[in-house]
């Protein structure tokens, strides 16, 4: 006995096993604690209230919804928003945040003092007062409901948004879905080859005028052979009737709700400024000695850049890049201040009009896990790529 | 099993607060803790639940918890007040984090049934309303088809628009924001035709605006708005002693008892004032509460329309007639049983 309790490997797993039993008591004594506190408080409990009507309109939808629709399907409308405001803050975030932080390198003073202050002041001020401010200034700068601005004769922007047309797909679009798909493999492809044929022959084809042809001409071959199932639904303006009638007609081509740009706006201008910082650092992880031999070697500075620094950065950049994907996402969910219907805004009136806080916040709490793991799984992919492979 | 689930996620919250729900009286805690805490608009709803720049909190709702308190302590400043949002309201109550919930809040049969929480009684019966523009030349909600229409979220309002516009076959769209203050900043840059929320709100709401002149708020009412405050369920003790706090100030103004005239009432011949007084009979003590609890509460407070008149009444900023919350015997439907 006094041999086994001495056995460091026997003594490890003891304690180990102990742990998991203190563990899984504590979480079912909080579980079972809860419901019984819940039935004790006649405090209904379950998820069965997805399946009722929800009753109340939402501003933006990307998929079909009413208010007859139930209260699961609203959350799904919830859900996209999220997605679709995140997604596409991720993107601009990045482009800016890039753009930002090479330009902070610049030898040139002015660009790279303009880029510091767009840092120091972005950063430094709380995510929901610029929210405010892009929001009420949209609202402020652009014509009432009953007026328009139009650019180039098909965008217009009114206070209700920015009112574009909407592409309609017809019974055959799926061909021109098919041919891009197509287009992209065939890309690939030719990529490929041209790498071979460079290395093999010392010549590089033209890759990039091939792509770009056949990126172009399938889709648009697969568009009359389909018999051209595209066309476009154009917003309509009402410029004569009783004032309420007037302007933009509801369900007539797109709109893009000042809404979602001020959320969008704000995202993405708060978030390049950490992502300028991540991709300065980053640069400046890449030893100068570096950038010496690739010159010494006779690569031009595009070439340094793109084969030498940028892939030695991109190990640094992505782990702390990863940290500020999904805080945008978490950030997103100061929508509701703003009237963006995303998740959060969606299921705080289904918790009110259900009073089902528990469900509704752990299905809140649910959808943010599963993105920012999702958001991860992917990040940890392309870190494993951009890693140092020792030999 | 799904109960279980989501018991998992705020489980330690109810873990540690839901016993004190079950546990001893609410009266009982609240007198050994020396104060009443109430839940009221955190949003500043002027003439319902507001605080001044001394942080000095006023209102209808707020009185009915100093009324409360004058029965409990006879002293109406032992409240504490909890601001709370629409969202958290519930939560708060439920949980036990306040005592009483009195946030103009609407008297609906699910939130009666399912969120563990009972109504008191109604200290103003309200409705959701229209505030719009004048230059709009609208005259009645009827003629909004195709409006868009602000208002706040997470309450009974989004239902109540949706259920209107559809049941006219009026197409809409609703911005909903989370606050107040954006709702109000937004309908004022023009982002919507119109701003809905109850009758009560848009008026204190109409204030605000740069130009009040300038709006101006539709006849119609659509829905059934009765705000009161409420109570967990399962302390019946707590709950009646609260239901009777709001009788007593009804029946106080149908007795014609005031603030100021209740000490010369004292020697009123009147047995109905006597035994609101406690002069005649001990309807104190089986609530658990001295005999002239009821005299505590006018002498703190005043009655319900020395309340309603301070706070919303047509000489207030906000200008509110009585309507239906006058006193059943003047036209309006507020009623209260006799206390004896």
């Amino acid at each position: 006995m006094a041999t086994l309790l001495n056995n460091p490997t026997y003594r490890g797993y003891a304690f180990q096993i102990v742990f998991v039993l203190v563990l899984g008591w504590l979480v079912w004594d909080i579980i079972d604690n809860t419901a019984r506190n819940l039935q004790k408080a006649n405090i209904a409990a379950g998820y069965g209230f997805l399946d009722r009507t929800a009753g109340f309109g939402i501003v933006q939808k990307l998929v079909d919804y009413a208010e007859s629709s139930s209260y699961g399907r609203a959350l799904l409308i919830g859900l996209l928003n999220t997605l679709l405001v995140s997604g596409l803050g991720i993107i601009l975030a990045t482009v800016l945040g890039f753009i930002v932080g090479v330009a902070r390198l610049s030898s040139n003073w002015l660009v790279s003092r303009v880029a510091a202050a767009y840092v120091e002041i972005l950063r430094n001020i709380p995510l929901l007062l610029q929210l405010f401010f892009w929001y009420f200034m949209v609202l402020r700068a652009v014509p009432g409901m009953r007026e328009k601005w139009t650019l180039f004769g098909v965008f217009h922007l009114n206070i209700g948004g920015l009112h574009v047309p909407k592409l309609v797909l017809g019974e055959t679009a799926w061909v021109i879905g098919a041919a891009i798909l197509i287009a992209i493999a065939i890309m690939i492809f030719v990529a490929k080859w041209g790498a071979a044929r460079q290395s093999a022959t010392g010549y590089r084809p033209p890759v990039g005028w091939i792509n770009l042809a056949v990126l172009i001409g399938l889709p648009v071959a697969a568009f009359f052979v389909a018999g051209q199932p595209l066309h476009f639904d154009v917003p309509v303006f009402n410029e004569t009737g009783p004032l309420l009638m007037r302007g933009f007609q509801a369900d007539s081509g797109m709109t893009v709700i000042p809404e979602f740009v001020g959320l969008l706006l704000s995202l993405s201008l708060y978030t390049a400024a950490y992502i300028a910082e991540v991709v300065r650092s980053g640069i400046q992880a890449v030893s100068r000695g570096q950038t010496e031999a690739a010159a010494s070697l006779g690569l031009r500075p595009r070439q340094t850049l793109r084969l030498v620094v940028v892939p030695q950065a991109m190990r640094v950049i992505i782990p702390p890049l990863t940290n500020q994907y999904l805080n945008l996402t978490k950030n997103s969910s100061l929508a509701v201040a703003v009237a963006y219907p995303d998740l959060v805004a969606v299921g705080g009136t289904v918790l009110n009009q259900t009073g089902q806080a528990v469900e509704v916040v752990s299905i809140w709490m649910l959808f943010y896990l599963g993105l920012s793991f999702l958001t991860s799984a992917v990040m940890g992919y392309f870190n494993k790529r951009a890693a140092l492979v020792e030999r | 099993m799904n109960r279980k689930i989501a018991s998992i996620l705020i489980g330690a919250t109810m873990a540690l607060t839901g016993a004190t729900a079950a546990g001893a009286g609410t009266l009982e805690d609240v007198k050994a803790k020396g104060f009443l805490q109430c839940g009221a608009n955190g949003g500043n709803l002027i003439g319902f639940g507001a605080t001044d720049e001394k942080g000095e909190w006023s209102g209808i709702d707020v009185d009915f918890c100093r009324a409360m308190a004058s029965a409990i302590f006879n002293d109406p400043t032992k409240v504490k007040f909890t601001p709370l949002n629409a969202k958290e309201r519930f939560t708060a109550l439920q949980s036990g984090e306040v005592d009483v919930l009195s946030r103009n809040t609407t008297w609906t049969m699910s939130r009666d049934s399912s969120l563990g929480l009972q109504f008191v009684g109604v200290t103003y019966y309200d409705g959701q309303g229209f505030m719009v523009r004048k230059a709009l030349g609208v005259s009645s909600a009827l003629e909004l088809s195709g409006a868009k229409v602000c208002t706040q979220t997470g309450t009974t309002t989004e239902l109540n628009l949706a259920d209107y516009f559809r049941s006219h076959n009026m197409p809409y769209e609703v911005v909903a924001f989370e606050k107040n203050e954006e709702v109000l900043q937004a309908y004022e840059a023009g982002r919507c035709d119109a701003y809905t929320t109850d009758a009560s709100g848009l008026y204190a709401e109409r204030l605000k605006l740069t130009n009040p002149d300038e709006h101006m708020i539709l006849p119609e009412i659509i829905s059934k708005e009765p705000l009161g405050p409420a109570v967990r369920q399962g302390d019946d003790k707590w709950f009646t002693l609260a239901k009777w706090t709001l009788f007593a100030l009804l029946n106080a103004e149908e007795l014609g008892l005031t603030k100021a005239n209740i000490d010369e009432k004292k020697t009123s011949d009147n047995p109905e004032i006597k035994r609101f007084l406690g002069i005649e009979g001990n309807f104190g003590e089986p609530i658990g509460l001295p005999a002239d609890w009821a005299y505590n509460v006018i002498k703190g407070v005043g009655n319900y329309g020395e309340i309603f008149d301070a706070n919303i009444g047509p000489s207030t900023p906000l200008g509110i007639a009585r309507g239906l919350n006058n006193l059943w015997s003047k036209g309006g439907i507020q009623y209260a049983p006799p206390i004896r």
